[in-house]
């Protein structure tokens, strides 16, 4: 059980550091906000199976926080690359 | 030109519940386990920050007739208040006091004064942080004070 939850971890980490080459050098800014967003989702899986290892319910906020944090920095950057500015100020229809 | 986000409004109405309600219970948590004033008043100003993401200013502050600089100014008096209210009863500034009550619903209930005080520190929180979000986010030629 312990040896599939370090591989776990392990993989977790590896997935990450695509993520971040992703985010480096990746050729377009679409690119770069799925790469944030993946690091997002693997940060939220590896605090998940963290807990799982330390048997404690201490982390499960933090999984709450990083998921609304990584949906609201999503849809901004969306907003900014689509629209050019990130709150608008009156309705344009 | 007007862009399709019907998915992206819909979406964000059910989560926004879910953020608010979480930041309560961050606020509510902060006696004995993390979360506090501090922490459930970034959660909810991130709530209100997701709103004037999705829809417009002027489609927010119709629903939510708040005006956010009030609201910092309401929490610092607040807080500074409940900090220096000891004073007058002869106790050092900042101390906190807290007592059982038997509650119709919830049983035998700890209550403590530190709530008001963190409840001063979340509005305080919420207004500054969608405050300084909005002004950042105005054009330069349409600021006003």
């Amino acid at each position: 059980m312990m040896l599939v939850l370090t591989i776990s971890l392990v993989l977790f980490t590896c997935a990450i550091f695509v993520a971040l080459y992703r985010i480096i050098v990746g050729p377009s800014m679409p690119d770069r906000v799925v790469a944030l967003d993946m690091i997002g989702v693997n940060l939220i899986s590896l605090v998940a199976v963290f807990s799982i290892v330390l048997h404690t319910h201490a982390y499960l906020e933090v999984i709450l926080i990083v998921g609304i944090l990584a949906f609201i920095s999503t849809v901004g950057i969306a907003r900014f690359i689509e629209r050019g500015e990130i709150v608008e100020h009156e309705h344009d229809d | 030109m007007k862009i399709n986000d019907v998915i992206l409004k819909t979406v964000v109405k059910g989560v926004v519940l879910i953020i608010l309600t979480f930041s309560i219970y961050l606020f509510l948590s902060g006696h004995h386990t993390p979360g506090g004033g501090f922490i459930g008043g970034l959660v909810m100003a991130s709530a209100f920050v997701l709103l004037f993401l999705t829809y417009d200013v002027e489609t927010v502050s119709e629903g939510i007739p708040i005006s956010f600089k009030k609201m910092s100014a309401v929490g610092v008096l607040i807080s500074v208040s409940s900090a220096t209210a000891p004073i007058f009863w002869g106790e050092p500034f900042l101390s906190q006091n807290f007592g059982y009550f038997d509650l119709p619903i919830f049983g035998k209930t700890e209550l403590a004064t530190v709530t008001i005080f963190e409840a001063g520190i979340a509005l305080t929180v919420v207004g500054v942080v969608v405050n300084i979000i909005l002004s950042i986010s105005e054009g330069s030629n349409k600021w006003k004070a």
